[in-house]
């Protein structure tokens, strides 16, 4: 379990407490300048916040490889500096472990169904071969959590499909996954808890059909909205903002 | 990458003999009077030096380029190229260059303070953009003091010293200078090695390197010092040779599976053979004096690099 405890991080987060547990999804949404990236951020141990705690099981946060070795974290920009081979990108995520890891890396590049790639350099994949590939490289790290900072954004729907059934598979495995997601029925839809932040701070928590009511929808995005379907196939339909949103013309005064 | 360095030494090995015998003057060991004193008072320490420099800025340049995460990158970046030649430029200035260990210390603790100002203002954790800005800042600080160090030079006699050794080269070099250089190189390039698994997880960016468990300043330490060592020796013994830096990981790079931590010893390697090759060229021209080592280099680079900026430029586009 992580739990943050009243973390506090200047201009982006102030005082979110919230737990996170092994073997579910969570979806962090919200509004954009929500501090969405940044708390997974402080969860993932790369932003030290400035007040507050950071546990993992109870104890502080570890440091460095130890760190790394448990929890995996997929930044939103999929970089990929030099023209690596998928197996040899893929691992890279054995780097906190000192190893090899062949076994790991062959299992990973399995799970996301690109064992037939594995030879080819990272140049030639199309976004969503690439996509999958930077999450295999998570995945052969073997981490406990698996921290996704807008993992499907820039995936079409198949693909979008395919990564959560992924990211489901590892879950189920007994993974925490925490995912920044700007979809809100993608949300609605697949993850087991949502969080949702405004301006900072927790707005609403809980079941995503609590957590994502027309009525938090309303209050945070400024959005009149309607979900339509049936749980687990929710669609959602926008009726119209209610203009400039509150959050957005307070950073432009800050 | 299991073949290319097998490959470089063995080149290394051939080429080694060969330098040995070139020169205005080509040797026959057995017909040559003092062949035995030539070669080894002259020729094995020069050419053990070209291997040596060349070493040090090949597995530089790699680093560099693999921290930077951008094959434009130089080891003079950091500053210090520039730091190093700076101590070097006082030394001739005032005079000291009487004594054979006077100009490369002077190089060397010039070399030492920019790696300590760098450490200095990377000191507090700093990213890679602000630790490349510092390096530039350092680097254009040095540039300033020795053009001024050149116009206030004391007499003609000076400043034509300063110059001229600003431009690199490998013409009389002893024993004393391969003994100076050799370790404190050996030393630099095991610390830019230490550094591959930091530099291989910066292929995803900097945020996801840290979450791999990489502490940045560990790597800026590693860096700093690996980088202070191979060049600052480098420029003390040599002066100012560039191009190598830049070039070498260019034409390794296809060779190995690209990830930085395999590039730095191939880049080693085949920066030896490279100096090494064109030190041998610029004793062999038929010129009035010899070409200097730093001018030919660069002579031959630029052209190159503009080639190779072209073709990465056609293959973007197509």
């Amino acid at each position: 379990m992580i739990e943050v405890n009243s973390v506090a991080v200047r201009n982006r987060l102030g005082a979110v407490t919230a737990a996170f547990e092994r073997g579910r999804i969570t979806a962090i949404c919200g509004p954009n300048g929500a501090g969405k990236s940044t708390l997974l951020q402080v969860l993932a141990g790369l932003v030290e916040p400035e007040a507050g705690k950071v546990r993992l099981d109870g104890a502080r946060l570890p440091r460095g490889r130890e760190r790394a070795r448990r929890i995996g974290y997929l930044p939103q920009v999929g970089e990929v500096a030099w023209d690596l081979s998928v197996a040899r990108l893929v691992a890279l995520g054995r780097l906190p472990h000192g190893d090899r890891g062949e076994v790991q890396v062959a299992e990973a590049l399995a799970a996301v169904d690109l064992a037939a790639l594995a030879g080819r350099p990272v140049s030639t994949l199309s976004g969503g071969e690439r996509a999958r590939a930077l999450l295999a490289r998570v995945l052969a790290g073997e981490p406990q959590w698996i921290l996704a900072d807008e993992p499907l954004a820039a995936l079409d729907l198949l693909h979008q499909l395919a990564l959560l059934a992924h990211l489901r598979a590892a879950s189920d495995a007994g993974t925490g996954v925490v995912l920044v997601l700007h979809d809100l029925a993608l949300a609605m839809n697949h993850a087991d808890r949502v969080l949702v932040l405004e301006r900072g701070r927790l707005a609403a928590e809980g079941a995503p059909e609590e957590a994502l009511s027309e009525a938090v929808i309303a209050r945070v995005w400024g959005v009149a909205a309607r979900w339509l379907g049936e749980p687990g196939a929710r669609a959602l339909v926008a009726e119209g903002g209610r203009g400039p949103h509150p959050s957005s013309a307070n950073r432009l005064r800050r | 990458m299991t073949r290319t360095i097998p490959l470089l030494t063995a080149l290394l090995f051939l080429a080694l003999p060969l330098s040995l015998l070139a020169g205005r003057v080509w040797l026959d060991p057995w017909a040559t009077p003092n062949a035995v004193v030539i070669l080894a008072e002259l020729r094995l320490p020069r050419a053990l030096l070209a291997i040596v420099i060349g070493a040090g800025l090949g597995a530089a340049g790699a680093a560099m380029q693999g921290y930077l995460r951008n094959p434009l990158a130089d080891p003079g970046l950091f500053g210090i190229a520039p730091g190093a030649a700076l101590g070097a430029v006082a030394s001739l200035w005032f005079g000291y260059a009487a004594a054979a260990w006077l100009l490369p210390g002077f190089a060397l603790a010039g070399a030492g303070g920019a790696m300590a100002l760098l450490a200095l203002i990377v000191g507090r954790g700093a990213g890679i953009a602000l630790f490349t800005l510092a390096g530039m800042m350092i680097a254009s600080l040095a540039g300033a003091l020795t053009s001024l160090a050149i116009s206030l030079a004391p007499n003609a006699f000076a400043m034509s010293e300063i110059v001229t050794w600003l431009m690199g080269a490998l013409t009389d070099r002893s024993w004393s200078d391969v003994w100076l250089a050799a370790p404190l190189t050996l030393a630099g390039i095991v610390l830019l090695r230490l550094a591959g698994p930091g530099l291989d997880a910066l292929t995803l960016g900097e945020s996801a390197a840290r979450s791999l468990g990489v502490e940045p300043r560990r790597l800026q330490a590693l860096l700093i010092a690996g980088t202070g060592l191979t060049v600052g020796s480098g420029v003390a013994v040599a002066g100012i040779v560039g191009f190598v830096g830049l070039i070498v990981p260019h034409l390794v790079r296809p060779l190995t599976d690209s990830r930085p931590s395999s590039l730095i010893v191939p880049s080693a390697l085949a920066g030896a053979l490279l100096v090494l090759v064109a030190d041998c060229l610029c004793r062999i021209l038929p010129l009035v004096t010899e070409l200097r080592l730093g001018i030919a280099l660069s002579l031959v680079g630029a052209p190159f690099f503009l080639a190779l900026l072209l073709r990465m430029r056609r293959e973007v586009l197509e």
